[in-house]
């Protein structure tokens, strides 16, 4: 095994009763990579973010997460992974600086740590006057960034992104992704969810799901090549049209 | 965990309604029921017909007029009166003497008075048939004394033991502290559990490296404090406000108590386990433990009037339990020796609702 894979998925599969939602799944995430993990609604993407998280454990197969296996070390793995989700996360009766201060706390962060990662985020935020700001008095878009700097506060190894731009405007995405981008330079693996498919033009390499199952994984250039479009967009309704 | 009861504070203290609820309900909850909604007799307007005008039949009169129950609003004639009275509707009883009440007395040593009551309010009319005869016979045993005759007509003497006023608010006490304590903690944690599903930070804790037991631990806490506030706050009030009496241990008091706390936090983490909204939790709590505990738990009706079914069904609230409990240490002062059984049964309850909300909450993580 590689040294620099991240996460190490092999022979994955997670049943419910009768129905298996992860079917045999194998693939490797590299240190420092933007990694998409695409499919339609229901394809079994978030049963496979559960496992990867900790929060949920596979029926069978090995699944190997920043060093740590899933089965027997998910307290340290979840030490080390950052979580957003569409629905940001945050407490909308807490300020700015509140949030920072739990999220920070939860993971085990000293008091004087937590204060020095909340102003240098903030500050690349450019919010830093807006520390002591309820957070429902702030915008979509500006709530979406500072979840996005809490899921990292703790300098986690990965961090999942669970379609983390949902309901966001266009210009906005952009500068989210800016932020992904910069987090990915500094080292951190991105492992990401979305049904924009400009988006997934972004990332290095993207997976592509449908009933359980990865039915494509490849740079998103190589994508558009396998299958002869030239848009993200047409690669994932080829796949998913195929399914059906 | 401590940044997780601190968020919790923040929540609570930055929520009206919360702190309406919290702080605002237990007061309005112990003055509603001592003075509104008491069941003490006060002020009844009476009429009486006396058909004697004896020394003997004007000083029961003084005497009933003159206990602070009654209002004499009518002297009455005739017995054709009496229906009228009533019909007027003010007048809730009717109170008279025969013929010769004086004469009689002396010479045959028993002489009748007859109460006629206004039962549409049925309990009302008991009572004040109860207060009513109450005071005669205390007249009769003064009689009996001052002129040093045989005792011929069966006196029964009632006593009240524990509340010998009769006072509704003894019994509402007990009530309202166990209402109190439930609301706060079970129906308050539930909300504020199933709140953090709805907006979707429930998520980013789990992923946390927090454990399962340091989260339900980190949400109760708080509310464990805040029920132990109310719970003295209910006591003071009701010792300076009403002169209720705490007969018993107050240490045992308090010791029961949390072990009633913390079943009601228990059945809260249930029911945020069951529920998915913040609406469903509230009705969850306000059918499956409020309305319950209001009205199978003996607070308000006498669990022995209920038909055997309901009996049954009182068996396995918690609540009646804890009032029972609570009675004793309060009114009656007595130790544990008295309601160990009680405390057991409380006891094996929370122990069920702990094992069952742990592993319906682990279950939810799956």
């Amino acid at each position: 095994m590689e040294e620099n894979n991240i996460i190490i998925v092999e022979n994955l599969f997670k049943k419910f009763g009768n129905f298996t939602a992860n079917n045999d799944l194998n693939f490797v995430v590299k240190s420092g990579e933007i990694f998409g993990f695409l499919g339609a609604n229901g394809a079994g993407k978030t049963t496979a973010i559960k496992i990867l998280s900790g929060l949920s454990k596979p029926t069978s197969g090995k699944v190997i997460v920043a060093g740590f296996d899933v089965n027997t070390q998910s307290n340290k793995l979840k030490q080390n992974i950052g979580y957003m989700s569409q629905r940001f996360s945050l407490y909308d009766d807490l300020t700015v600086k509140e949030n920072f201060r739990f999220y920070g706390g939860i993971y085990g962060m000293s008091a004087k740590n937590i204060r020095l990662k909340t102003e240098a985020l903030l500050k690349r935020l450019d919010m830093l006057n807006y520390k002591d700001m309820l957070l429902k008095k702030l915008p979509l878009g500006w709530k979406q960034k500072l979840a996005f700097s809490v899921a990292v506060m703790h300098d986690p190894a990965i961090v999942f992104l669970d379609e983390p731009t949902g309901g966001v405007d266009p210009i906005t995405r952009r500068q989210f992704w800016e932020l992904i981008y910069e987090k990915s330079s500094e080292g951190v693996t991105i492992f990401v969810t979305t049904h924009y498919m400009d988006e997934a033009e972004y990332c290095q390499r993207v997976s592509i799901m449908a009933e359980g199952k990865i039915e494509a994984l490849d740079t998103p250039s190589n994508l558009k090549k396998q299958f002869n479009v030239n848009t993200m967009d047409e690669v994932f309704v080829k796949i998913a049209r195929k399914v059906n | 965990m401590w940044p997780f009861i601190k968020k919790e504070f923040f929540h609570i203290f930055r929520d009206i309604r919360s702190m309406v609820i919290l702080f605002g309900m237990p007061v309005a909850q112990v003055l509603l029921f001592g003075f509104a909604i008491t069941t003490d007799i006060k002020d009844v307007d009476i009429a009486i017909l006396d058909n004697s005008k004896d020394n003997v039949t004007m000083e029961l009169s003084n005497k009933l007029v003159s206990s602070g129950y009654f209002i004499l609003n009518e002297n009455l004639k005739s017995n054709d009166e009496i229906e009228e009275a009533f019909q007027k509707g003010k007048i809730k009883e009717v109170v008279i003497f025969e013929n010769d009440f004086a004469k009689k007395l002396k010479k045959e040593g028993r002489a009748d008075v007859q109460l006629i009551l206004d039962a549409s309010e049925p309990n009302t009319a008991n009572m004040i048939s109860a207060y009513t005869t109450g005071i005669i016979s205390t007249y009769s045993m003064e009689y009996i004394k001052r002129n040093q005759n045989i005792p011929v007509a069966i006196i029964t003497e009632t006593k009240m033991l524990y509340n010998p006023e009769l006072k509704s608010v003894y019994m509402f006490v007990p009530g309202v502290i166990t209402i109190i304590l439930m609301l706060v903690s079970a129906m308050m944690t539930s909300i504020s559990i199933t709140r953090e599903k709805e907006v979707g930070t429930m998520e980013a804790i789990l992923v946390s490296p927090l454990k399962p037991i340091q989260i339900i631990l980190g949400k109760v806490a708080p509310y464990i404090l805040l029920s132990f506030i109310n719970l003295i706050v209910i006591l003071l009030l009701a010792k300076f406000v009403f002169a209720m009496p705490l007969n018993g241990s107050l240490v045992l008091l308090l010791a029961e108590s949390i072990l009633f706390i913390s079943m009601a936090l228990a059945l809260g983490i249930l029911i945020s386990a069951i529920s998915k909204s913040q609406q469903q939790a509230m009705l969850l709590s306000m059918f499956a433990l409020l309305l319950p505990t209001i009205l199978l738990s003996g607070f308000i009706f006498p669990i022995e009037n209920m038909p055997v079914i309901l009996q049954l069904i009182s068996h396995i609230m918690p609540s009646k339990w804890f009032i029972i409990i609570l009675k004793n240490i309060m009114l009656k002062g007595v130790g544990m020796e008295y309601f160990w059984k009680e405390t057991l049964i409380l006891l094996v309850m929370t122990i069920f609702f702990i094992v069952m909300s742990v592993k319906k909450f682990k279950l939810r993580l799956e």
